[in-house]
């Protein structure tokens, strides 16, 4: 509450998995600050934690103890339709795999976002897709676009319920190089020109210098941090 | 108002999507539903039917007629008394004397006798009615061509006869019968009236002969009881409503016992059978068959249920990916919940209406082909309606639990 400008943070959150007997320790007293409008690209090596701790931020998953401020309210202690409810109107989420539903048509799948946000407009799904270039293809299902298509697909989703926080696992991880530019571009002037908080998890340096910072994950733990 | 209207069309493009995204899933998660909805419709339709068609029979002997036999006489190892014999007590003065309680419209006795029938050379051993002139119409008989007799004959005792069809297929074969002579016992009769065939029925008058009481007493001793009554072998009434038969029915035991000099302790020489308590046991009857019908339908039914949650576990299961994403997009428990669940009960009514229409050909071709009577009637379709959706409500519920209890991360990443 105190700082209005901190979009997120963190304080020493720890996530657990248990593993059988033993337990599988993910993250490890994580404390981060994002402020609103900034555009983080988290980076670590496969098993650092950073799906893990894009997840937690997602209010996908709940931490095994410490905090999570969201826009200054404390979530970590809220129950799942609460947590529900913060991803279907703050959070819009990119995933490497594109997570479109692969029977129905591009139009439907951004439509489907609205379905627990507001409720459905057909207008702001079509201007949604014309943003990201695709007017065009609205009626298309997703096997009948090409990756690139199907990620700005995805991006139109999160972008017609107009989140506060973007949250981008890989983006261009399954894409080719022109077409993960593309993505990356369009991904930076969102940001430019909304000014919506984003957060980045990849492997790609080119990709992560279009952040202003840099997180690094290893095993866990933050262990280095640069601003770009 | 227009952010629920705006809810429910939500739910419904979301169930759209489910549903229409695996067609051939959903018409076989609906054939289940449509064969027990169905065979509901048919079995009980059968069941109705049959109903409609003994209560129709009976109702054709006329539902306010009550008739009033000698007791059966025992005693004699089991062979029955012959109508008429001495252990007849029931008499024509009987009937004269019902007559007068309250509730009768008409009354009407008639006389048995076994004799030998001849004509045209033809020979027939049958019973020969002699009734008195009410007689038809108390027990709901018609006559299809000729006449019945008057008054007037029935008091001159004149030697005609009305006789059913079967007797005319006998005796008569290819000619008619009107006017023809038949010999009875000792005296000859005139054929004046042929009754309208009744078909396979209860106790059925195609195979009658009826003359009036007056003519029959000319050629077979009427026996008398002891104090000189005319000993008839049954009474009919016809009753002015078929709520009055436990009133007469009582009434005449009452008359009856006092003009037979019953003492209080001793058994009734004679018994009372109304139609309408017939009818009450009749319909009680094909009540419980259509019941257990509709039972044996259900049975399908509910294997037609265990195949919806068969198939929406199934479904759960090959759309985990889905339910990750709109859980990702903000979607709560209660609303994958309310998705399947939904889903399920829309599967399961839109499989009860097709069933219901299905059933419903079905029942009408069964009854035009096997010429079995069906009524499909209002309360059967409402009933299997709601118990298919009930149905699918029931076994889509642990499904659609299953489903919102998904974790959206491990949703998401399975394949």
């Amino acid at each position: 509450m105190a700082d209005k400008t901190a979009m997120i943070r963190l304080e020493n959150m720890t996530k657990i998995y248990p593993m059988g007997k033993r337990e599988l320790t993910v993250l490890k007293g994580i404390t981060l600050n994002i402020k609103r409008g900034e555009m983080v690209a988290i980076m670590g090596a496969s098993g650092s934690g950073k799906t893990t701790l894009l997840n937690l931020i997602g209010c996908l998953d709940r931490p095994t103890s410490g905090s999570y401020y969201f826009e200054g309210n404390e979530v970590s202690g809220l129950n799942s339709a609460q947590l529900a409810q913060i991803r279907g109107e703050k959070i819009g989420f990119i995933f490497q795999t594109f997570n479109l539903l692969s029977r129905i048509t591009a139009l439907a799948n951004v439509e489907l976002a609205m379905t627990y946000s507001g409720g459905v407009d057909h207008e702001r799904a079509r201007d949604a897709l014309a943003k990201v270039g695709l007017a065009d293809r609205i009626n298309h299902r997703p096997v009948e676009l090409s990756g690139g298509e199907q990620q700005r697909v995805a991006i139109a989703r999160a972008l017609v319920k107009n989140p506060s926080l973007f949250l981008a696992d890989e983006p261009t991880g399954q894409l080719d190089s022109h077409s993960g530019e593309e993505i990356i571009s369009m991904l930076t002037s969102m940001h430019s020109e909304r000014g919506i908080t984003l957060l980045l998890v990849t492997h790609d340096d080119n990709v992560a210098h279009h952040c202003q910072r840099i997180i690094h994950l290893k095993d866990g733990e933050i262990i280095a941090e640069e601003d770009v | 108002m227009k952010k629920r209207l705006n809810y429910l069309g939500n739910i419904w493009s979301t169930i759209w999507i489910g549903i229409s995204t695996h067609k051939l899933r959903s018409i076989l998660t609906m054939l289940g539903i449509v064969i027990g909805v169905a065979s509901v419709i048919v079995l009980m339709s059968i069941g109705n039917g049959s109903k409609e068609d003994i209560l129709n029979r009976i109702g054709s002997l006329g539902v306010n007629l009550v008739t009033i036999r000698p007791a059966a006489t025992m005693g004699f190892g089991g062979v029955r008394g012959v109508p008429g014999q001495s252990s007849s007590t029931l008499t024509l003065e009987d009937a004269e004397a019902i007559n007068e309680l309250p509730y009768i419209k008409v009354v009407a006795s008639s006389y048995s006798e076994s004799m030998q029938l001849i004509a045209n050379g033809e020979n027939l051993n049958s019973t020969v009615n002699g009734i008195t002139t009410d007689y038809l119409t108390v027990n709901n008989l018609s006559i299809a061509s000729g006449r019945t007799f008057s008054n007037f004959e029935y008091n001159q005792g004149s030697t005609v006869a009305i006789i059913g069809s079967d007797i005319v297929d006998t005796l008569f074969s290819d000619t008619d019968p009107l006017g023809q002579q038949l010999r009875m016992g000792n005296i000859m009769v005139t054929v004046i009236g042929v009754l309208q065939s009744e078909g396979q029925s209860f106790g059925s008058a195609d195979s009658s002969i009826l003359v009036p009481l007056t003519a029959m007493q000319q050629t077979v001793a009427q026996p008398r009881t002891a104090n000189g009554g005319h000993v008839v072998s049954t009474i009919s009434l016809e009753i002015t409503d078929q709520s009055y038969a436990d009133t007469v029915t009582n009434e005449v035991t009452t008359l009856l016992r006092t003009r037979h000099q019953l003492s209080t302790n001793a058994e009734n020489d004679f018994s009372i059978n109304s139609m309408a308590e017939l009818v009450a046991t009749v319909s009680e009857t094909a009540n419980t068959l259509t019941m257990l019908l509709g039972a044996v339908a259900a049975i399908s039914l509910l294997v037609g249920g265990i195949g919806v949650m068969n198939i929406m576990l199934v479904s759960v299961l090959e759309r985990t990916r889905e339910i990750g994403i709109r859980k990702a997009l903000g979607a709560r428990e209660r609303d994958i919940w309310t998705q399947f669940l939904t889903e399920a009960a829309v599967l399961s009514l839109t499989g009860g209406i097709v069933g219901v229409i299905f059933g419903w050909i079905v029942s009408v071709v069964v009854s035009r082909i096997a010429g079995i009577s069906t009524l499909v009637s209002a309360d059967i379709v409402i009933l299997a309606v709601g118990v298919s959706v009930a149905i699918g409500i029931f076994f889509g519920f642990y499904p659609a639990w299953n489903a919102s209890r998904l974790d959206p991360i491990e949703a998401l990443r399975s394949e």
